[in-house]
């Protein structure tokens, strides 16, 4: 301990300062303690261990950094401690799900499942082929009729209408419909489709529609703060040329913000290809392959995750271990989705500051 | 970010634009005016699909709302308000526990990932943070019922016997650990990255100048945060808080699937007594419902809308009230 102080005190930069050590040493040590009294206590209850452990330390490391460093320095180790710690307990469902979905969802995860639907199964085998082609011509429709209103709009708001009253209210109510609970916009698809086709007319493309209303203002909302990074003297070297506004957002504009359209493009594209709710009302159920998605119910993998879970035949175990594997799918397409949005991203990304 | 400073701040209302932009399009350029006139048309359609949707809602849901509470008694749920009022509970109570969870915890892990973690790490941590929001609500729902409510039924035992006093946590503890609370945690696990993803993107946008002027005045870490960060990324906190709540309410999967719910008006947690959300109640309801019900639940669909859209409109009131809201560009 005299050794110690003695080099704290020996070197005039790291006097007053916790040596390097103290972080880790602190760390293990409550992280032990905390193990320790868990399964005294417990039966060695591992979050219990991991609470107890995050407690001690933040006590530990406060006392020590107050007495050595002083208050300042003390909170903000606190804050750092904090910080890390709410990303850490982030990590914790993601990490859970995933495993429950991988460890679950394997025993299904077979060449059955991607070539069977569930037509005259009852109980064990059958798959989801019928829910996967489901998936894709929706979000498919979805794709098609969002994407082109949502950047249209998003190049409007931030190039041609910079304040004005129309571009605001459109602002204010694209906000408005980003909160459009999910399952709103399934009892408008279906409202819509029955009164403009008859009572309970369910479809695919009901289920597009669905999804549309939700995908727009999230694409309108991530492409206009993105167009608006790019920087105006890149739009005012272009005027001064010569170029006319339109070929501006074409030729300049656009690419220049490319990957951040493709990023957010993606992400709507990640976040309704997994909604349930809607489809749920809009597009219905059905244990068959359809695939004309403008007739007759039509089968999605987050719907039929639901159905598999919620009613089960006499099986529960082959309908729950099919809805797991549905997850598991679920999980991996949009994991997909997201490394091809990325590489392109990343590939067309231009270099501008940080 | 540099040159921000000494520029005048163009997004602030009432000033001129500063782009030299054409007022109207040259009649020479006919690729300008249909140019302008497609990105106009949509943003006209996106006005009129809202107006559609509450209108249609309205349409298919008035039935309910004006019929006589004796023929709903008989062929629906029971007389409208009585029969929505629980849920509107439900509804909000689950998003506020929710969010009571998931915001600071969303704050801490874009400060971490903005200003704390390691440049180098920065990026896949975010992406991390990310595919959390990639994961689909039903696969959320399928994890806190089959996973999440058996796993807290102890620490729900132990809040009950050592807090029991605080009336959050009276009562009968349930057995099944499907409660309101479990739901409120998969709903703050599902906004949580919503939050934290522009939350992240406000903090990133902090002048560096402004961090770099804290520090020289030797500020620690946190009072750099404190000072510059914060400050300057309130709005876009508020805005992002304000999208976590839109969710939170209207989300179904994970109190669908996860709650064991009633018409129960209560403030107890724990207990096997919850209250159902309404979008939950539709979820759970719609298939089999016909006639009067299919309006009701559209009706009930009609409240949820009109809860969001107030919601909705509060926050943008607080944040029209702050002023230089994106100060990008």
């Amino acid at each position: 301990m005299t050794t110690l102080s003695q080099t704290l005190a020996s070197d005039a930069l790291t006097s007053g300062r916790l040596p390097r050590f103290t972080v880790p040493v602190i760390a293990v040590a409550s992280l032990l303690v905390g193990i320790a009294v868990a399964s005294l206590f417990a039966g060695g209850n591992l979050a219990l261990a991991a609470v107890l452990g995050f407690v001690l330390y933040l006590l530990a490391m406060e006392t020590a950094a107050r007495v050595v460093e002083g208050a300042r320095q003390a909170s903000d180790r606190r804050a750092t401690t904090l910080v890390t710690g709410a990303f850490i307990l982030a990590l914790l469902p993601l990490g859970s799900v995933a495993w429950e979905a991988i460890s679950k969802g394997i025993a299904r995860f077979d060449l059955n499942y991607f070539t069977m639907s569930m037509r005259n199964i009852v109980g064990a085998g059958g798959g989801a082929v019928h829910a996967i082609y489901g998936t894709l011509y929706v979000t498919g429709l979805a794709s098609l009729m969002s994407i082109p209103i949502g950047l249209l709009t998003a190049i409007y708001l931030s190039e041609y209408g910079r304040g004005n009253r129309l571009a605001k209210s459109i602002t204010f109510f694209v906000d408005v419909m980003t909160g459009i609970p999910s399952i709103v916009a399934g009892l408008f698809a279906y409202a819509l489709m029955g009164l403009l086709i008859g009572p309970g007319f369910k479809s695919g493309f009901s289920g597009s529609i669905a999804l549309s209303v939700l995908m727009i203002p999230v694409v309108v909302r991530s492409s206009e703060e993105i167009l608006r990074l790019v920087p105006n003297e890149l739009r005012e070297a272009s005027y001064a040329l010569g170029v006319p506004k339109w070929l501006t957002i074409v030729r300049i504009v656009v690419p220049t913000a490319i990957s951040g359209l493709i990023s957010g493009i993606i992400l709507s594209i990640a976040r309704v290809i997994g909604e349930t709710a809607p489809l749920l009302i809009a597009s219905g159920f059905t244990a068959s392959l359809n695939n004309n998605p403008f007739d007759n119910p039509m089968m999605t993998l987050p719907v039929f995750v639901y159905d598999s879970y919620a009613h089960p035949g006499t099986d529960v175990q082959a309908y729950w271990d099919r809805a797991w594997t549905g997850a598991l799918t679920l999980i991996l397409i949009v994991m997909l989705l997201n490394l091809i949005g990325r590489l392109i991203a990343r590939r067309f990304a231009p270099k501008i500051g940080r | 970010m540099s040159q921000k400073l000494t520029r005048e701040p163009e997004a602030a209302p009432g000033r001129p634009e500063p782009t030299p932009s054409p007022a109207r399009p040259d009649p020479k350029r006919p690729g300008e005016t249909v140019f302008r006139g497609f990105a106009l048309g949509a943003g006209i359609a996106i006005l009129a699909i809202l107006a559609a949707v509450a209108t249609f809602l309205l349409i298919q849901g008035s039935p309910a709302l004006l019929a006589d509470p004796a023929a709903l008694t008989a062929k629906g749920y029971g007389p409208f308000l009585e029969w929505v009022l629980p849920y509107v509970f439900g509804t909000v109570w689950a998003a506020v526990l929710a969010l009571a969870m998931a915001v600071p915890v969303a704050i801490g892990i874009a400060l971490f990932i903005s200003h704390y973690a390691p440049r180098r790490l920065a990026q896949p941590l975010g992406y991390v943070i990310d595919l959390l929001a990639a994961v689909p609500s039903v696969v959320f729902g399928l994890w806190g019922s089959l996973m999440l409510a058996p796993a807290v039924r102890p620490l729900f035992t132990w809040l009950n016997t050592n807090l029991g006093f605080i009336p959050l946590f009276s009562g009968q503890v349930s057995g099944t650990g499907r409660t309101i609370f479990t739901a409120a945690i998969v709903l703050a696990t599902m906004v949580l990255p919503i939050i934290t993803s522009l939350c992240r993107e406000v903090f990133l946008q902090t002048p560096k100048l402004h961090e770099e002027a804290a520090l020289a005045l030797g500020a620690t870490r946190w009072e750099m945060v404190k000072m510059s960060v914060f400050p300057f990324a309130r709005p876009g906190i508020i805005a992002a808080v304000m999208l976590g709540l839109g969710r939170a309410l209207g989300e179904t999967m994970a109190v669908t699937m996860v709650l064991s719910g009633g018409r129960n008006i209560t403030f107890q947690i724990l207990t096997s007594e919850n209250p159902n959300s309404i979008a939950a109640q539709i979820a759970q309801n719609f298939p089999e419902a016909f006639g009067l019900k299919t309006n009701q639940l559209i009706a009930a669909g009609l409240v949820l809308f009109l809860i969001t859209l107030v919601v909705n409109m509060i926050a943008r009131w607080i944040v029209a009230r702050r002023a230089a809201y994106s100060g990008a560009n």
